[in-house]
């Protein structure tokens, strides 16, 4: 069963993560208008890394502590390219891109999924 | 109303803009609107937005808006001297409305774009939920 899931452990990962970014670049967008609201967002790549617990703090015995909970990332305050007067840090352009490009990877992520479960199935029935 | 997924996050978001839609639509109908004094002159209105967060917030960042209130704006209407006028004063002055129309309508077209933004973001999100749904099929 382990293999299994680890076969399919980083892209079922990096879905979720995917997800949550996805939540909270709509969270941004949601709030371009609000005076005083800070855009949010957190690294992808060491939040995976956490998750995977592949990241540079990994645990080298199992008598050491871990650093950091798996599933919950460091949300960041993201700097703005032209901050407004209103003390608005939502800029519209910024965050269509990244929710772009966010849900592009999502996809990418989901299909490799789907390939893999795909793959599985057809060693399963013997195909 | 408590917030739990991305659907009640766009949905009050695209309420909020809505109102301000709405607000903006009472400025420019009032435009041109007359009144006898000061007082009784029509002021622009503008909502009040505030940021709503998610009851865990700090792990999801999950936030929405939300209308506080709706404000009228502290501006001084303008007086002519009109005397002809039926709604002049014994003066013979007029008040028009202290609307900016430029203004109104760089608001009207903010409001617009913003709720084309969130109706965008929910219908991405809804095509990769349905994919999603079809995993490994």
């Amino acid at each position: 069963m382990s293999v299994i899931r680890d076969h399919l452990a980083t892209h079922a990962n990096a879905l979720t993560l995917r997800e949550q970014r996805n939540n909270i670049i709509a969270s941004n967008i949601a709030n371009a208008a609000t005076p005083g609201f800070r855009a949010r967002d957190f690294d992808f790549t060491s939040a995976l890394q956490q998750q995977m617990g592949t990241g540079s703090m990994d645990r080298s015995h199992n008598a050491h502590f871990a650093t950091g909970t798996p599933g919950q990332m460091q949300l960041g305050y993201r700097q703005p390219i032209n901050p407004s007067l209103d003390g608005n840090t939502v800029e519209s352009a910024v965050e269509q891109m990244e929710f772009a490009e966010n849900s592009v990877r999502y996809q990418t992520s989901l299909m490799f999924l789907n390939r893999r479960i795909s793959g599985l199935a057809r060693a399963i029935r013997g195909e | 109303m408590s917030i739990n997924n991305i659907f009640d996050v766009a949905s009050r978001a695209m309420s909020a803009q809505m109102i301000r839609l709405n607000t903006t639509a009472t400025n420019l109908a009032n435009a041109n609107s007359i009144a006898s004094s000061a007082e009784e002159a029509f002021r622009p209105i503008r909502p009040v937005f505030r940021t709503v967060y998610e009851s865990t917030a700090s792990e999801t960042g999950l936030s929405t808006v939300t209308v506080d209130g709706i404000v009228s704006l502290d501006r001084d209407p303008q007086r002519v001297h009109a005397p002809e006028h039926p709604q002049a004063d014994e003066e013979g002055y007029i008040y028009q409305s202290a609307v900016n129309q430029e203004e109104e309508m760089v608001e009207m077209m903010d409001a617009s774009r913003q709720y084309q933004n969130t109706l965008e973001v929910v219908s991405t999100i809804r095509t990769l939920m349905s994919r999603t749904m079809n995993m490994g099929q």
